[in-house]
């Protein structure tokens, strides 16, 4: 008895009971289409939060000194004076996994500029800054490297920044002057908002890391931190690990000694944040899962009253030859292919609903592939396993008794 | 001689007549002491020895009033259920001792099944109702199913109904079906169980008419009826009765359906 004769006869019978038939298979069609909108809405969630902190900066790994104590008074992390300029140079000269580098020096001060004053962050960084943070110039151009070497006195200017000294007016060409010392401004970068921890981006002015060193801090030789971009994600951890060898080694630090520096990377805030994000998914797919279970008990409740229904055809079946093993295989073909068939219009439904919750609400959902796949084989076990009792029972019919049924 | 012996030599008779009777003339059914007794509280014997033998080509009916065993013995007869004791050789198969699926493998190779009720599958048409024996034939065969089940729906006349639904088809039509169904897989023998039953008068004729112009092509015939006149259109009419063959006689006088299907339509002025 080949298989796809039977699949024709299970095709056939569920086409003559086509109205129940759809109704049995609503139960599936809901579950997998309940449990893919929920991974979809979830998984679309954590690529959000993922995107939003990659574009803090993509790749970004930040080195900071180790703290220090003052007797007997631990001090902050980056309270050691353990990075000097001439890191940021070894670091962009020995990591070849590093592609952007730069130092970051942090000067508080009061702005004067535009006939009013403004207290902001004020950062010496290298050229490279930018494109380690991924930020843009919207106005104006970035400074050089020529001016890291001259330490020449230019600035760019955050939007909130121009927003409250110029009142949005054009300030390129303008002098600002941070501590006394005047500075030219040359460019403004473009708003990006607030940030992963509400804090404002755009309020902030930079200056060339010499500069900032040099003419405004005085005190020259150490950086507070360092920003460094990894040529890929992929290479974050190997970056990560080729900086502190290079940083050891420049540090002359011997092999029991500890750090006097710190690497870290964004994975761990990513992680954090998708983890929450995580469960609340986990959480909401095994409600949708339940929800399928249920539609898997409709299967089966359907196939016993179909077995009683059609007694008297199965026993011409077996009359004219059909083994319980035909019969069986029947019914248990019969079950999966509503399931599977309930399964891919579930599926089909979801991609429906994906798409006008990104249209209406502007989620971002994700159908990943493997979700598609196993909600098949959930489909497919589900007849299987619900529709094996029903079979069973059509199986063991008596062909005399199942003949007189009326 | 004890009755243990003499039992022991009636089964040797029994055994060589069979072996030779094998090469002689080819049995259809023989049964020696077929028994069956339901295992009930007070058990019911409902075959208490039953012998007969049925050549190629016969044509028999079986008559008896309802209690009389004939149904247990057809059912036997058609392989749907098991002896208690005793032997049932089927166009040369010993079927007694065989289990479900091997007599399902029997059913669909050697007996070709005609009922009272039709028994066709609703919803489907009479070509697929035909063809259904074939679907679950074992050693595929070198005939196409489709092809097969036409040839055998235009031998019951009825070629052009072959796509209808079974619920479109008369009464007459849908016993014509089954008929054609049991020609399907070329059966040692046709088990036909009350075939008139649900029929009118006339149709009933008609398809006895059938069964007789299948008969003088050749086909074995087991019909079980109780009515009188419907067993005089057979060659030899078997009574049961508590169990047992009460009577086994050739139809003396025997019945021509077609003449009397003119006959009767004479009567009625067509």
């Amino acid at each position: 008895m080949k298989f796809f004769k039977l699949l024709a006869i299970a095709q056939s019978s569920l086409m003559k009971n086509r109205a129940r038939s759809i109704l049995t298979m609503l139960g599936i069609i809901i579950g997998v289409g309940a449990v893919i909108v929920m991974r979809a809405i979830g998984d679309g969630a954590q690529q959000d939060i993922e995107d939003r902190i990659n574009s803090l900066g993509t790749n970004l790994l930040m080195i900071s000194s180790s703290s220090n104590s003052l007797g007997g008074v631990r001090r902050g992390a980056g309270s050691a004076r353990t990075l000097f300029i001439k890191d940021v140079d070894i670091i962009r000269e020995q990591c070849s996994l590093v592609s952007a580098v730069s130092g970051v020096v942090g000067v508080n001060g009061q702005i004067i500029g535009g006939g009013t004053n403004w207290a902001s962050q004020v950062r010496g960084v290298g050229p490279e800054f930018l494109v380690i943070q991924n930020w843009e110039i919207e106005n104006g151009i970035m400074f050089t490297q020529r001016d890291m070497r001259a330490r020449t006195k230019v600035a760019v200017l955050g939007a909130s920044v121009v927003e409250n000294m110029f009142s949005g007016a054009n300030p390129i060409g303008q002098t600002i002057r941070i501590q006394q010392t005047p500075f030219k401004v040359i460019g403004v970068l473009e708003a990006k908002g607030q940030g992963s921890s509400g804090q404002d981006q755009d309020d902030i002015v930079l200056v060339p890391l010499t500069s900032a060193a040099y003419r405004l801090r005085g005190d020259s030789q150490y950086v507070n931190q360092i920003y460094a971009s990894s040529t890929t994600v992929e290479v974050m951890d190997a970056a990560k690990e080729e900086i502190t060898q290079t940083l050891r080694q420049a540090h002359k630090l011997n092999d029991g000694q500890d750090d006097d520096f710190s690497v870290r990377s964004q994975s761990e805030l990513t992680e954090a944040f998708t983890s929450t994000v995580q469960t609340m998914t986990t959480f909401l797919t095994i409600v949708a899962a339940v929800s399928l279970l249920v539609g898997g008990v409709g299967i089966m409740n359907i196939m016993l009253v179909s077995v009683t229904e059609r007694t008297r055809e199965i026993g011409i079946r077996v009359a004219v030859g059909a083994r319980s093993i035909d019969v069986l295989t029947q019914f248990l073909i019969e079950a999966v292919v509503l399931s599977v068939v309930g399964g891919a219009i579930g599926i089909a439904l979801a991609y429906g609903v994906c798409n006008i919750t990104e249209a209406k609400f502007g989620m971002t959902t994700i159908v990943k592939s493997w979700i598609i796949a196993v909600s098949l084989g959930v489909s497919a076990l589900i007849g299987i396993v619900f529709g094996l009792y029903p079979a069973f029972m059509a199986s063991r019919l008596d062909p005399i008794d199942a003949l007189r049924h009326e | 001689m004890g009755e243990a012996q003499a039992v022991a030599g009636l089964a040797v008779v029994a055994d060589v007549s069979r072996t030779f009777s094998r090469f002689i003339m080819p049995e259809v059914i023989q049964t020696f002491d077929l028994k069956k007794t339901y295992p009930l509280e007070e058990p019911v014997h409902a075959l208490r020895g039953v012998n007969l033998t049925i050549g190629t080509g016969e044509f028999v009916s079986i008559m008896g009033a309802s209690g009389s065993g004939k149904s247990t013995f057809m059912n036997i007869i058609g392989c749907l259920d098991k002896p208690t004791d005793g032997t049932y050789q089927l166009d040369g198969v010993e079927v007694g001792e065989l289990g479900r699926n091997k007599l399902a493998e029997i059913r669909n190779e050697k007996i070709g099944f005609v009922f009272q009720g039709f028994n066709l599958l609703s919803r489907t048409s009479a070509l697929e109702n035909v063809e259904l024996p074939l679907v679950y034939q074992r050693n595929t065969s070198k005939v196409k199913p489709k092809q097969k089940a036409a040839e055998c729906l235009e031998r019951v006349g009825l070629t052009d109904r072959m796509n209808h639904y079974t619920q479109q088809l008369s009464g007459g039509q849908q016993q014509r079906v089954a008929v054609a169904r049991a020609l399907v897989n070329d059966p040692a023998l046709i088990l036909a169980d009350e075939p008139t039953g649900n029929l009118d008068s006339r149709t009933s004729l008609d398809l006895m008419g059938l069964f007789q112009e299948l008969n003088n092509q050749g086909i074995t015939i087991l019909l079980v009826t109780h009515e009188p006149d419907i067993a005089m259109f057979t060659k030899r009419c078997v009574e049961m009765r508590d169990g047992l063959i009460v009577r086994d006689t050739p139809i003396e006088k025997r019945s021509e359906a077609k003449k009397e299907l003119e006959d009767f339509s004479g009567v009625i002025g067509l």
